[in-house]
């Protein structure tokens, strides 16, 4: 543990001014802008599932039209994939806390990291501006031929998508150098926190697919703007290859989305149980293996798009076994509780919601990877279930612990826990309440990304948009408890919850620095007893 | 205990993630200067080749053609990336990185390869 | 924020997070090559398409490619070619203490890529001429195969994307020789001038690959 002298000044109030922060180089400084922002599209998206809901609260239309649906559908997908799901937990809590978490003073190229954020910023925005012009409706995918034929706005948001891949290339990049040359003395790859270990594997990923998502959304702007007849038929062209190199990258990302929330669950159950993790190299080597499995099972999106029977068995195979190295998680994380002395803060709060509801959405996957099931299911709202219930049930569940948890060192305030709570119990209810009738409606047969439906779904789809408003209503209070907290909160510890990790030896919040002096590590990175 | 076999295995594990480790941090080093002489006498090679790569297209190979040129062309870029881009004396981690994108070029194309190559055309009956 | 190092490099000073000038080296070493995987996966994917549709059509792009004049694909292959010989060198010449000789093979090798460029312009220009065009603005008539057009966009897709490349290598040359000029380069740190070699090297890489697959299989 090192002691280090109060001097008060800490990484917000030692340098003042807009510029100071829009200027800065400091990675936790660039985490906390990436939070404003990702936070604000978090908002955006949000607003466009409350309409999108209301709109189906009743069958016909209710609040919009088929059009409008449509378009509203699409920014829903769009905004939360690329705006806050992707980016969030790595390009917030991950640059906040990785070279914390290895005895780092900041990131290898901290110039870089800041080029990331005003990259991230100038897709966001050249995205968000389409809103403002012609709008997109093709589904967050821009599958062909119609995202070739549809309303001009499309390249506005492919090239903007595409900007932010390069934001993500350059954040995974960074970790990836950091991880591999920064670590203190001591801190062998043994000994990093497995937060680390999933940032680590997220980045590989976001180095290796990101770049075919940014040649095929090339090619796309090619196809619209020179009809170069790769992805149209009509020209020759096919447009299932669209959807081999979409998904070459839109399944990896998934597993961008879910790796480091996987890796705060590890953080806070093993703070909260008291009790060193269980299986540490499991948890790391299969951190490793969902990332180098996950590019061998994409065509699981097509199995019914014309792919071959063929690559689709193979594909099937592939899928189910990529839930092999997700369930030794569930199981070690499960193992950690056993006999834990458990602590029912918010944050574990979030973490054993997660783990009810990711084994949930897990699950379905790998129903889903069957392709008999698959046949009756694929663009159903059991699809839509799946997804939401890993990456909200999941990812957000995730984000939502780690944000409790981090937020006193983040911010050196405390937040209130019971209102943390309600926020807790309403989202985590109103999610339930939400998704779980869409596997019904799903398995009933009714099609997603529909602006109507038949009557035999309405009443399941009313209690659907009711949950849905819970949910807001969770996040509402959440958001709340979170700016009361900076705002007017008591000052937290060093180390109010007891972790082990490095960022708990530093004062709430840490000097602009990390660390007065270079941690030395001699031990693992969970050592309860 | 289990809790002391837990210890063996985090030993043995250590041991492998702490030589993963190892490679990353790899002390070789990567200021070794190649001598211009190598550089010309690579330059000289990789014409050659170029010159070879027309010569063979233009004794018309058929099916032959495009492997015979696929092989030239590699040779050229394993030169090229092992002299010029100085990887041959480069750490290992590097030459992993460089080389695990190759790899998932070709996953990427193989799969591909796979569907387009094995779909069963089916005449429409509308 | 930066530590002076006198033992590397007269004046330059590592950033703070780094231990030493050598530390510093090796984290950028990794960083440029993380990034040239990802060039490798972007162009590696249009590879791939073009490989797909060239076996689905074979005799169309044979067609294609017998409308590229490979005298003049050779004569880029030797240009880009040497460019990778005069960075090598430019490169060895700051390594070795030699760096008042960097700054003409860098100048030598934006040359090499501005006829390159040149070279590029000629043919796009004749092919232009002739109604040579990607996709919807294809017109040229006495096509034998009714979907040329596709092999083409195919062509100036991979071409281009590769010129816009070579363009970016130029710029980023021009950048390392206006440094190298103002003698911010020694034998102890030569690092971005490194980098934007590693990156000219991958840009000779792809037409080592290109100029056989557009101009001579077709």
């Amino acid at each position: 543990m090192a002691a280090h002298v109060q001097t008060g000044k800490n990484y917000i109030n030692e340098f003042a001014g807009l510029k100071s922060w829009l200027c800065s180089l400091d990675h936790k400084r660039i985490g906390v802008m990436y939070a404003i922002a990702v936070g604000i599209f978090f908002l955006v998206g949000g607003i466009f599932a409350l309409l999108l809901r209301t709109e189906l609260f009743s069958a016909g239309p209710t609040i919009m039209g088929a059009n409008t649906y449509n378009q509203v559908m699409t920014y829903h997908g769009a905004v939360m994939v690329f705006m806050v799901i992707i980016p969030g937990i790595p390009a917030v809590l991950g640059n906040f806390f990785l070279p914390l978490h290895i005895g780092a003073k900041d990131v290898a190229f901290p110039r870089l990291n800041l080029l990331s954020w005003y990259v991230f910023m100038a897709g966001s925005i050249l995205a968000i501006s389409t809103l403002f012009t012609s709008k997109i409706d093709t589904g967050w995918t821009f599958y062909t031929p119609y995202s070739i034929r549809t309303s001009t706005a499309t390249v506005t948001m492919v090239v903007a998508a595409f900007i932010m891949g390069i934001s993500s290339i350059l954040t995974g990049l960074n970790f990836i150098a950091t991880t591999h040359t920064l670590r203190a003395p001591g801190m062998t790859m043994g000994r990093i926190p497995l937060f680390v270990w999933a940032l680590y594997s997220t980045s590989i990923l976001q180095v290796l697919a990101t770049p075919v998502l940014g040649i095929t959304l090339l090619l796309l702007v090619a196809e619209r703007t020179l009809g170069i007849g790769i992805f149209d038929a009509a020209l020759g062209g096919d447009p299932v290859l669209f959807q081999h190199f979409f998904w070459f990258y839109s399944h990896p990302a998934v597993y961008i989305m879910i790796l480091p929330a996987m890796g705060i669950i590890s953080e806070v159950i093993t703070t909260f149980s008291r009790k060193t993790i269980f299986g540490y190299t499991a948890i790391a080597y299969s951190s490793l293996g969902i990332a180098a499995v996950s590019f061998f099972v994409w065509g699981h999106h097509m199995y019914v798009s014309g792919q071959s029977e063929i690559a689709n068995v193979i594909f099937s195979a592939l899928t189910i076994l990529v839930g092999v190295p997700t369930a030794i998680k569930m199981f070690n994380w499960t193992a950690t509780l056993y006999r834990g002395s458990i602590q029912f803060t918010t944050p574990m709060l979030y973490a054993l919601g997660f783990l009810f509801l990711f084994a949930i959405g897990g699950v379905t996957g790998i129903m889903l990877a069957l392709i008999g099931l698959d046949v009756h299911f694929h663009d159903t709202y059991f699809v839509v279930a799946h997804f939401h219930y890993v990456m909200v049930g999941g990812v957000l569940m995730a984000l939502m612990s780690g944000m409790f948890y981090w937020l006193p060192k983040m911010s050196g305030k405390m937040y209130q826990e019971s209102w943390a709570r309600i926020s807790f119990v309403f989202t985590f209810i109103g999610f339930n309440v939400t998704f779980f009738p869409q596997f019904i409606l799903g398995s009933m047969g009714m099609p997603r990304r529909y602006f109507d439906y038949l009557p035999m779904y309405e009443s399941l789809n009313r209690i659907s948009t009711i949950g849905s408003y819970m949910i807001g209503f969770g996040f509402v209070v959440g958001l709340i408890t979170v700016i009361r907290a900076i705002y007017s909160g008591p000052p937290a510890p060093a180390n109010p919850w007891g972790g082990k990790t490095l960022e708990w030896t530093v004062a709430s919040p840490p000097p602009h620095h990390n660390f007065d002096v270079e941690p030395v590590i001699t031990a693992g990175p969970y050592e309860y007893r | 205990m289990a809790y002391h076999r837990f210890n063996l295995d985090l030993f043995i594990s250590n041991s492998l993630l702490n030589w993963l480790g190892g490679t990353m941090a790899s002390h070789q080093s990567t200021h070794h200067v190649i001598p211009a002489k190598v550089f010309v006498i690579i330059l000289g090679i990789l014409l050659v080749l170029t010159v070879l790569t027309v010569v063979f297209h233009s004794m018309q190979l058929g099916s032959l053609a495009a492997p015979v040129a696929f092989i030239i062309a590699t040779t050229k870029a394993v030169l090229v990336m092992a002299y010029f881009m100085h990887l041959k004396y480069d750490t290992t981690i590097n030459k992993m990185i460089f080389g695990t994108a190759f790899f998932f070029v070709a996953l990427l194309f193989i799969l591909c390869v796979i569907d387009i190559a094995t779909r069963i055309p089916v005449q429409s009956t509308l | 924020m930066s530590t002076d190092n006198k033992a590397m490099g007269r004046k330059h000073h590592f950033a703070h997070h780094f231990r030493s000038a050598e530390h510093e080296y090796e984290s950028a070493k990794q960083g440029i090559w993380l990034f040239m995987a990802t060039e490798i996966l972007m162009f590696g994917a249009i590879f791939a398409a073009y490989a797909i549709f060239h076996s689905l059509y074979p005799s169309m792009f044979a067609e294609g490619a017998s409308h590229l004049d490979w005298r003049m694909g050779f004569i880029n292959t030797c240009v880009l070619l040497v460019s990778s010989w005069t960075m090598a060198m430019a490169i060895q010449s700051l390594q070795s203490g030699k760096g008042k000789n960097a700054a003409p093979y860098l100048i030598v090798t934006l040359l090499c890529g501005a006829g390159f460029m040149v070279i590029k312009y000629l043919e796009y220009t004749h092919k232009f001429h002739l109604g040579l065009y990607p996709g919807k603005w294809f017109t040229y008539e006495g096509a034998q195969h009714s979907n040329l057009a596709l092999y083409f966009s195919f062509y100036f897709v991979m071409s281009g994307l590769h010129g816009i490349h070579v363009l970016l290598g130029m710029g980023l040359i021009t950048w390392v020789l206006i440094r190298t000029m103002r003698g911010e380069f020694d034998e102890h740190y030569y690092t971005p001038v490194e980098g934007v070699g590693i990156f000219w090297h991958i840009i000779d890489l792809i037409w080592i690959y290109l100029f056989p697959i557009l101009y001579l299989i077709g």
